[in-house]
């Protein structure tokens, strides 16, 4: 089940392949849903589950797709995957799907997925494309989760709406950086990542 | 069959497009009656929190029936209309004629006092900005408000979904020298040309403070025969 091939299909795109970090997609939904941890870490969740079991299903009807309308039975197996999640965030979670609100459906156009469904899913068997869906799902969720984490931190004070900035701080002085809320510092905070990540991953590095 | 042929492609898209179908159709079917749940709770606690009662999704149904003693629907002339107050949808409301307008009214009771609970809806900067203004059984003080949006630059527009904006309105008066003259919202050191009651607008969310102004005005306006109403019994 978890063989050394299986095992780098999950875990490469943790750090080595992370699909944030270094394939650089799925950065327009990482910007705008990581001010604060919890709407970042159920977005995460929820790319996760589409990935993976888009991947899944895709992965069982590879051979019998006709190669001309190949993408649209993707995106309709993806939009119907992104409409059940959004309707079951709406029944079981409503504060979260409200601060999620458009993000969700536009996890169809998260390029995470429709790369993972060409590059993966089409040539590979159901079970190794349900890891690499996990994978590339907990890839970009926790790319999410750290930027979200930095922004809460610094921009409200607050993780997971509690305050973890302690008062006397504040009494000397401290003010929470308002502009971390703003999208251009998840940007900013994106792009930082990728420097720590690639100085300490020197083969990513590309020379020219 | 050939895998790639017109026929086999037609037939292939048919199928998946019945089978998505028939899931989706089924899960919005089974989640709806939670989310229709949902969407009543949350109107309940936005209402609350006009009246500084704070609620989570567990006691609002109980706080709601508690404090909102009835509901009712009038027109632009203060007349009652038959019809469920809760159900209106204010959105559309806004889009119709002064005259034209069904306009909910939820009278509450708060420590043996009468409110009144106003609904607005407005637009602000990228969309939609909607509100609930409570007013005391005068007719004309601000008992409490709320204010929410859909998608408003946080940190900036975003804020007046925040307590401490909602809280400038406790008390100032809709009516000067008995005209309607609603609240308005003003950058720091402004002053209103009308002499209304004003409240300090959002640092760089000046579009989205705008949008709050026009939309008490052009909302409570409506109200205004029925806020004289109760000024009048009141006397």
């Amino acid at each position: 089940m978890l063989n050394k091939k299986n095992r780098a299909v999950l875990f490469n795109p943790l750090s080595k392949d992370n699909p944030v970090l270094v394939q650089i997609l799925g950065i327009c939904s990482s910007l705008a849903v990581t001010a604060k941890l919890e709407p970042a870490i159920v977005m995460g969740i929820s790319v996760t589950a589409v990935t993976a079991f888009s991947n899944v299903i895709i992965s069982f009807m590879r051979n019998t797709i006709p190669n001309s309308i190949r993408i649209i039975v993707q995106l309709v197996v993806v939009a119907a995957l992104v409409i059940i999640v959004d309707q079951v965030l709406k029944a079981y979670n409503y504060e979260v799907s409200k601060q999620l609100s458009v993000f969700v459906g536009l996890i169809i156009t998260n390029c995470i997925l429709m790369g993972r469904l060409e590059a993966f899913a089409l040539a590979n068997k159901p079970w190794p494309s349900f890891l690499d869906g996990i994978g590339n799902g907990l890839g970009y969720g926790i790319i999410l989760v750290i930027v979200a984490t930095i922004r809460e931190l610094l921009g409200s004070g607050t993780l997971l709406g509690y305050h973890v900035v302690p008062q006397w701080l504040y009494e000397l002085g401290y003010e929470n950086n308002g502009l971390m809320i703003l999208p251009p510092m998840a940007l900013i905070t994106v792009a930082c990542i990728i420097w720590a990540h690639r100085s300490k991953n020197k083969d990513l590095q590309e020379t020219n | 069959m050939n895998k790639q042929g017109n026929l086999y492609t037609i037939i292939y898209t048919a199928v998946i497009v019945c089978v998505v179908g028939a899931a989706l159709a089924w899960v919005s079917l089974t989640l709806k009656p939670k989310q229709n749940d949902n969407i009543r709770i949350d109107k309940m606690q936005q209402m609350l929190s006009s009246l500084h009662v704070v609620s989570d999704k567990t006691n609002a149904i109980e706080l709601y029936d508690k404090y909102i003693v009835d509901e009712y629907i009038i027109d632009s002339s203060a007349k009652k209309v038959d019809g469920n107050a809760f159900d209106v949808n204010v959105a559309n409301e806004v889009k119709k004629d002064a005259s034209e307008r069904l306009l909910p009214v939820f009278v509450c009771n708060i420590d043996n006092s009468t409110k009144y609970i106003l609904p607005v809806y407005g637009t602000g900067l990228w969309g939609p900005i909607w509100g609930y203004v409570s007013v005391n059984d005068d007719g004309c003080t601000v008992y409490g408000a709320y204010f929410s949006h859909q998608g408003e630059t946080p940190g900036l527009g975003a804020e007046i979904a925040t307590e401490n904006f909602a809280r400038q309105f406790d008390g100032k008066q809709l009516f000067k020298d008995g005209s309607f003259k609603s609240v308005a919202v003003l950058k720091k050191g402004q002053k209103p040309v009308g002499g209304e009651d004003y409240v300090d607008a959002i640092s760089g969310g000046t579009i989205t403070s705008k949008g709050v102004q026009s939309m008490l005005f052009s909302c409570l306006s409506c109200y205004s025969a029925f806020l004289s109403d109760l000024q009048n019994n009141k006397k």
